[in-house]
């Protein structure tokens, strides 16, 4: 399956490998750096499947096993850049600094949304995939108007590339020259179907057909994933047009917690992509490169636990919220309907707060 | 007062004009609305004067001209987007309700969704199929949209300048059959709210209620009635999405009697919600049930026969007896 286009630089075993187009620049405190993200990405997340088994959270979207593709794409993004996210880029969402009691918002059920995405540059998670990839490229189109050096980032994976949206916004991003990457984490899945059922070529080869470059990248790479999209992000910036990276990655847990994926995937498959563990590689490469020393890598552990329970604390706080919200907001002007649907609510006496 | 004489469709592009000019942020895309002007020529010489950045031409896909719009907005533009025709607005259907009429609402109010989707809309040009429907309805039902139509150029003309100035997304309903149409244009006060129904022709015994192209209709039925000693009310709504139920409400207290009259056809349709709340409001106050006269429920047919289709001076008149019948 592996395609021999795609970027490594560090392989399985942590080893690193040379690639005509790509060096790794990142130094040995910046590699630590993100496997403190990764491994911190992968503690909250265990802890938000955690939660949803306990029945503290309405749905879980798993990201284990896209760890290297979401920090290597988050520590790319410079902070001027904005991105169009789905509800599964929790690492991207922890790079761009948005506390991660704020991403359960969602899944909590207590909101629609979670954050500012003003403040953090980074949206709101969409839903009905492919529908943001638009929204990446309008924005861009802004961007352009603004004269402003600054790259916009549409996430999606291998499911919403059948989108039709994700397709027009190919052809309004080529048509545009629109300062975008295309962030596509192909990890294998679209619940139960196979990116095969998605695409009959690499997806990456899409990209030409519409006239801009896609590359593939070992999305369990966290070295490559960070340089492909890094440079991808400063061609946007300076007026080079669109790329597609295709982020060659796997989802090693369920689409979310309401899916079973035992009933449509053989555990060969699944261990296959253990052994190509993008936290476990990068650990490797720490102990022998840079001599990280197993109390160091434990001392991260130690921190991720901690930060998880904080959440698991925060997150448990999130009470009911008081009904008479639903009707914040819908409008920016007021609205005759909501006020009625307002008065309504407080005629009947419903309270507010906990319950 | 200085009123100049024009089209509706003259009245349209002056109004983007002014838009354009006094705001920078405000952009035009659709299909064919640069150097063509739109197949109806609303968008005109704009994009010679305001440039390619500001008048978009887009390539053909409805669900990228609404969802870049929707980027746009994120980023601070607000852009007026056209519609080709009614029945090209479906592949955009998914951005308009899952995105345009939501985002304010999930952004915990951080995003403005300002952008106006104008659509021309309704029957009667002749055309083929896909190009006379009357899709109203289907946004008026979701909630975080706005729906409005104008109906004489003087509206057109501050509507549409007031819906891109309203924070909250408009879609913007064009009676495509009245876009050649001239009237008064008041190029210095606008008349009235963006919201606000307003009675074109005042009567004692019915009330009419419609829109768009069906508010010159109701008017030569009014006329014709009133040559038979039938005294009708024509309300113009306007505002499809909230409706203005006062004024309405206020010409059913008077008359007691209701047709509202629309192109859609009648099944779960804007005018159904006009005859539930005024039923609701004007209980005591009506002398007969409120009648629609619609479109039928078919698919829009072969324009050859559009007329029958369409809600006509003689179906209208023939609800105008049937409610006045209720009386004797």
């Amino acid at each position: 399956m592996i395609d021999e286009q795609l970027v490594q630089l560090l392989t399985p075993e942590g080893e690193r490998v040379a690639h005509a187009q790509y060096v790794s620049t990142l130094s040995g405190e910046e590699v630590f750096a993100m496997y403190r993200d990764m491994v911190i990405t992968r503690r909250i997340c265990n802890e938000g499947t955690s939660m949803q088994r306990q029945g503290q959270l309405a749905l879980w979207a798993p990201v284990q096993g896209q760890e290297a593709a979401q920090i290597g794409a988050g520590r790319a993004l410079g902070p001027q850049d904005f991105v169009f996210p789905t509800y599964r880029e929790h690492g991207i969402a922890w790079c761009r600094g948005i506390p991660p009691r704020d991403w359960f918002r969602v899944f909590r059920a207590v909101s629609t949304g979670g954050w500012d995405p003003q403040k953090y540059r980074y949206s709101v998670p969409t839903v009905v995939l492919g529908n943001q990839a638009l929204h990446a490229v309008g924005y861009a189109m802004g961007v352009q108007r603004d004269g402003s050096e600054e790259a916009v980032m549409a996430c999606f994976g291998d499911g919403a590339s059948s989108q039709g949206d994700v397709l027009e916004s190919f052809v309004w991003a080529a048509s545009f020259n629109a300062p975008v990457v295309f962030f596509c984490q192909n990890n294998q899945w679209g619940i139960s179907s196979p990116s095969s059922l998605q695409s009959k070529i690499p997806l990456y080869h899409r990209a030409q057909g519409f006239g801009f470059p896609g590359i593939r990248v070992d999305g369990n790479d966290v070295l490559a994933v960070y340089e492909v999209t890094k440079r991808a992000l400063e061609n946007a910036r300076v007026g080079g047009g669109p790329t597609m990276v295709e982020a060659f990655t796997y989802r090693m847990g369920a689409h979310t917690t309401s899916d079973d994926p035992t009933r449509y995937r053989v555990d060969a498959e699944v261990e296959v992509w253990k052994h190509r563990d993008p936290v476990e590689r990068v650990k490797a490469l720490l102990a022998r490169e840079y001599r990280v020393k197993n109390v160091t890598f434990d001392e991260v552990a130690a921190e991720a636990d901690a930060l998880a329970l904080e959440l698991r604390d925060d997150v448990l706080a999130m009470g009911r919220p008081d009904p008479m919200t639903m009707f914040d907001n819908a409008y920016a002007a007021p609205h005759p309907l909501v006020d009625e649907g307002r008065s309504e609510m407080i005629a009947l006496g419903v309270s507010g707060g906990p319950h | 007062m200085a009123t100049t004489t024009m089209t509706m469709a003259k009245a349209l592009n002056e109004g983007l004009r002014r838009a354009m000019d006094k705001n920078k942020k405000v952009l035009l895309m659709g299909e064919d609305i640069g150097k063509l002007g739109g197949v109806f020529r609303i968008t005109d010489g704009l994009q010679k004067d305001f440039g390619e950045d500001r008048v978009i031409d887009a390539p053909l896909a409805e669900s990228a001209i609404v969802g870049t719009a929707v980027g746009l907005a994120i980023r601070g533009y607000r852009t007026v987007v056209e519609i080709q025709f009614d029945g090209f607005v479906y592949p955009a259907f998914d951005q308009i309700v899952s995105q345009v009429a939501k985002l304010h609402k999930r952004s915990d109010g951080v995003y403005t969704m300002g952008l106006v989707i104008r659509i021309p809309f309704q029957g009667g040009i002749g055309a083929i199929e896909h190009h006379s429907e009357s899709p109203e309805a289907y946004f008026a039902q979701t909630a975080g949209l706005r729906v409005v139509s104008c109906s004489t150029p003087n509206d057109a003309y501050w509507m549409i300048q007031q819906a891109i100035e309203h924070d909250d997304p408009i879609i913007f309903c064009e009676p495509k059959s009245r876009y050649w149409e001239k009237g008064e244009v008041d190029l210095e006060n606008s008349p009235r709210g963006l919201f606000d129904a307003v009675v074109r022709r005042e009567g004692a015994d019915v009330t009419l209620i419609g829109y768009g192209a069906s508010v010159k209709t109701m008017l030569r039925a009014a006329e014709t009635a009133s040559g038979e000693g039938v005294s009708i009310e024509v309300v113009d709504a306007r505002s499809i999405a909230p409706l203005d139920l006062d004024v309405m409400a206020a010409s059913l207290e008077k008359t007691g009697r209701l047709v509202v009259v629309q192109e859609a056809p009648h099944t779960a349709s804007v005018g159904s919600e006009i005859v539930a709340e005024l039923s609701e409001r004007c209980f005591y106050s009506l002398r007969a049930p409120g009648l629609r006269v619609s479109g039928y429920h078919v698919p829009y047919p072969p324009s050859r026969i559009e007329d029958e289709y369409r809600p006509s001076v003689d179906r209208i008149l023939d609800a105008v007896d049937r409610v006045m019948g209720f009386e004797s």
